[in-house]
């Protein structure tokens, strides 16, 4: 059962910033609901008034800016998924986004959604992770940039402070001969274990190389460790220390023995899926 | 009509238009109630059902503006201004949809608790790819669940309603 709430339906970023500090804790930013309706529905969560940001222009644009691809915080997944522009851009982004939950989530949810609520089993984060990405929070008419590795912050908790809202998306456009690749595995609902890389070749060689791990552990991280060990080798000694990457990407995923899987059998699946990852990446950026 | 009689002194009411069924109504209604709740305790239309409330099911499944959505879990304010589709506005003039007819020949459904939502899944595949192969009939209908057929005659029941639409 849902309770009651007032709705709210701001129609500027700082009118729904104002509403958010006058309301404080007994307010919350309502955007598909996917997520949050279900707490509520629960009981896990109360509020009293829901901000619905759908009516505040401009929050679900997808376009190219200053050598960036700029996605709206409410753009939805299906939207991910079918766009022109992503489609050229960010193959990698398209075939993550196909692949979230089912059909009628990915209707109504969106990008921004995901990302705020933080819930350790999510794809997007991962692979944005590996691409470099960025976040605009805004509050009032303030702006402010977040590296999307210090975006996520624990599980369920985000950098985002409780008047500010997620704006969009920033993802630095692909160098040449660069691809992303994300792969999970899982059987329940959600993904279990994700795993992103990034390449950017030169001649045979490895020029950059950006790994993330999702999912396992409560918050998507970077694997320097992982990414090291194949940055500046050749394409054939990289693929050799793919093991190894695919180890110590495991080791840093954190992950958790859960419903999902035990500890050692997350971090296997790990390696398991680096190694596809970094294969696929590869042959996309030739 | 509990949800008009039960509401508290001061309790915000919306007044909302939508189109269900090619009808438009005119409705009052609190932001929190949920578009399945409308749909089935207010207009009277019951095909769409509640089985897990958690949007993973499908059997609540609704078109809003052609698109497949979870009314378990959309309030209904969301159909502002905006056209609904129900298992009961497929049949026209007397005769079935092909979707309807497919789904009786091919044998699609047993309990028949899956496919009001399962239907209407397929109305909006089939309107976005009039030809889907088996693996993009088993991709886009992966969220509406089924505990009766085996999905296999669900299948066979889309690529039929396929063909008769193209024809
Ligand atoms: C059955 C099911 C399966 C799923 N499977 C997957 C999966 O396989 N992979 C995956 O990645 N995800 C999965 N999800 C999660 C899904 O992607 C999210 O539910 C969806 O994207 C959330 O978006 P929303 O707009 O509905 O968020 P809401 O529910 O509206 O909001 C979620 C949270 O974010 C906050 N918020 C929303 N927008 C903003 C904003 N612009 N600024 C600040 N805060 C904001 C809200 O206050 C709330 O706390 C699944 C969900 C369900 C229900
Ligand atoms: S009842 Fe809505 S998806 Fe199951
Ligand atoms: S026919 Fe019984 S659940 Fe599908």
């Amino acid at each position: 059962m849902l309770r009651r709430f007032r709705l709210e339906e701001p129609g500027s970023i700082p009118e729904a910033s104002a509403l958010l500090a006058r309301h404080g804790e007994t307010a919350r930013i309502y955007a598909g609901g996917t997520e949050l309706l279900l707490v509520m529905k629960e009981g896990l969560a109360r509020y009293e008034r829901l901000v619905n940001v759908k009516k505040i222009p401009g929050l679900d644009q997808i376009k190219l800016d200053n050598g960036s691809i700029c996605i709206g915080a409410l753009v939805t997944h299906r939207r991910l998924a079918t766009d022109g522009l992503i489609m050229q851009h960010l193959p990698a982004l398209v075939a993550l986004e196909k692949n979230v939950a089912n059909i009628r989530v990915r209707e109504v949810g969106t990008i921004g959604g995901n990302l705020c609520f933080a819930e350790p089993h999510a794809d997007p984060g991962t692979l944005l992770l590996a691409l470099g990405a960025s976040v605009i929070a805004a509050k009032g008419n303030d702006r402010r940039e977040i590296p999307i590795e210090k975006f996520f912050v624990d599980a369920y908790e985000s950098a985002l402070a409780d008047d500010e809202l997620l704006a969009e998306i920033r993802i630095p456009r692909l160098p040449a001969r660069s691809a992303g690749a994300y792969l999970k595995f899982g059987y329940l609902e959600r993904p279990s274990v994700g795993v992103a890389v990034f390449l950017t070749l030169e001649g045979n060689a490895v020029r950059e190389a950006r790994i993330a791990v999702g999912c396992a552990g409560p918050t998507p991280r970077r694997v320097s460790a992982a990414e090291e060990l194949l940055r500046g080798k050749s394409l054939d000694e990289a693929s050799r220390r793919l093991d190894e990457a695919g180890a110590a990407a495991g080791r840093a995923s954190d992950a958790i023995s859960d419903l999902h899987g035990s500890k050692d059998y997350k971090e296997h699946i790990v390696g398991v899926l680096l190694k596809r990852a970094f294969t696929q990446a590869a042959e996309q950026c030739r | 009509m509990a949800s008009l009689t039960n509401r508290p002194h001061g309790a915000q009411t919306m007044a909302i238009s939508l189109e269900v069924n090619g009808k438009t109504y005119e409705l009052e209604i609190e932001p929190h109630e949920l578009l399945l709740d409308v749909v089935r305790d207010r207009l009277g239309l019951t095909g769409a059902k509640r089985s897990c409330d958690v949007e993973v099911c499908g059997a609540c499944t609704l078109l809003l503006d052609g698109r497949p959505v979870s009314s378990c879990t959309l309030p209904a304010f969301e159909a502002r201004g905006k056209r609904v589709e129900t298992i009961e506005g497929l049949a026209a003039g007397g005769k079935l949809h092909p979707l309807q007819e497919s789904f009786i020949e091919h044998g699609g459904f047993q309990c028949g608790f899956c496919t009001p939502g399962m239907i209407l899944a397929a109305k909006a595949l089939l309107a976005e790819n009039s030809n889907p192969s088996d693996e993009e009939i088993k991709h886009f209908m992966h969220g509406n669940i089924c505990r009766c057929t085996g999905y296999k005659k669900i299948i066979e029941s889309i690529h039929a309603a396929a063909e008769k639409l193209r024809r």
